[in-house]
């Protein structure tokens, strides 16, 4: 149950994918202007990677290592994710079509969102196990979505401050991010050991 | 390299098929009418009817809330069609004949602001930064955009030139068949 806890907030504050690995920046930038939209693309980015990371364990300790296929890893795990990303969408489609406006064209590109197949990668270099996979990939996009979130909110309120005319709309952006990667560093003192 | 081969294949496949299944499983029922009437609507998204593109304006039109008349680039013809498609009645003589026009810029006065470039949906504006821009008349579609956003009123619509090229016998009677 400890070490459950520990890879969860492991992976979801102290190594967190947007802010420490510097992955998945692009929807970090992109969908974090309305807290709503970020909730939604938390969601989907939660689901999409969890299940690509369940899914990737099993090809890697199924198909690729017993056929001694490892080379082939990076596209059969984009394969995977790209299809796990056109169930998610068909899934939200469905679900909320109000959602799946607001997303739009980030939908889809989940697909080439580096965190999912980062997190995918770092399974398989780390040697998880089945279970540790899923908490993996879960604690990943628990840390993702949250950040998201905050990211949001913030620049929600970015938004009607008064910001010098150089620094307006996304130079604003980046800085708010930088300092948050900074906030983040703080929780390297509490890692496993 | 067989084994490689073959497992991708068979991948790629059993990924395929189950994402064949859950389209099926997870369809989304689209009103028909609504794809027939986005045909029928210039597609250049520019928004003056009041939404944010032809298929959101479409989806209006089947759902009643827009009026047949409500596309001012498509003018009589298109709401004739989209009214037929419909089966309305609707009073095309509210809907003044419009000649069909094209932006046209006034060279002396443009300042090059790149306004009307950023603002034009077909990409019918050429020019760049502190340069004059001018139109492509054969690409613009007429919807006005680039006259709102122009500081210098650099920008007016004129209806398209007569030339021996476009110049054709009027028709004796409109009829709205499409």
């Amino acid at each position: 149950m400890q070490e459950i806890l520990l890879l969860l907030i492991g992976t979801a504050l102290v190594n967190n994918v947007v802010l420490v690995k510097f992955l998945g920046l692009c929807p970090f930038m992109g969908t974090s202007n309305k807290v709503d939209t970020a909730i939604g693309m938390g969601m989907a980015t939660t689901f999409v990677m969890t299940l690509s990371s369940v899914l990737a364990w099993g090809i890697e300790t199924f198909l690729l290592v017993p056929l001694d296929l490892a080379f082939l890893r990076t596209i059969t795990f984009i394969l995977v994710i790209a299809a796990v990303v056109q169930f998610t969408e068909m899934v939200v489609r469905k679900i909320s079509p109000a959602l799946y406006q607001t997303l739009g064209v980030y939908l889809p590109l989940i697909t080439t969102n580096c965190a999912i197949l980062g997190v995918a990668l770092l399974n398989v270099q780390e040697g998880h196990t089945f279970v540790q996979s899923l908490l993996y990939g879960f604690g990943s996009a628990a840390g993702f979505t949250l950040i998201l979130v905050i990211f949001a909110g913030l620049r929600e309120r970015v938004a009607l401050a008064e910001v010098p005319a150089a620094f307006e709309g996304a130079p604003i952006g980046f800085i708010v991010a930088g300092l948050l990667s900074l906030a983040f560093m703080g929780f390297a003192g509490i890692s496993a050991k | 390299m067989l084994a490689a081969v073959g497992s991708l294949a068979v991948l790629g496949a059993t990924l395929g098929t189950l994402l064949g299944i859950a389209a099926r499983y997870l369809r989304v029922d689209e009103n028909p009418l609504e794809a027939e009437i986005e045909a029928l609507l210039p597609g250049s998204q520019c928004g003056q009817c009041g939404y944010a593109g032809c298929k959101q304006a479409a989806s209006a039109l089947v759902s009643g809330e827009a009026k047949p008349t409500m596309c001012p680039p498509g003018g009589r013809e298109t709401a004739a069609a989209i009214a037929a498609k419909l089966g309305v009645t609707v009073d095309l003589s509210g809907a003044e004949e419009m000649e069909p026009e094209i932006a046209f810029i006034n060279e002396d006065i443009c300042i090059g602001c790149m306004r009307c470039f950023q603002e034009c949906t077909t990409d019918a504006i050429v020019g760049a930064p502190k340069q004059m821009h001018t139109v492509i008349g054969e690409v613009c579609h007429g919807c006005g955009k680039c006259v709102e956003v122009c500081p210098t009123e650099a920008v007016e619509m004129r209806p398209v030139p007569v030339t021996l090229a476009s110049w054709h016998w009027h028709k004796p009677v409109s009829r709205m068949v499409h």
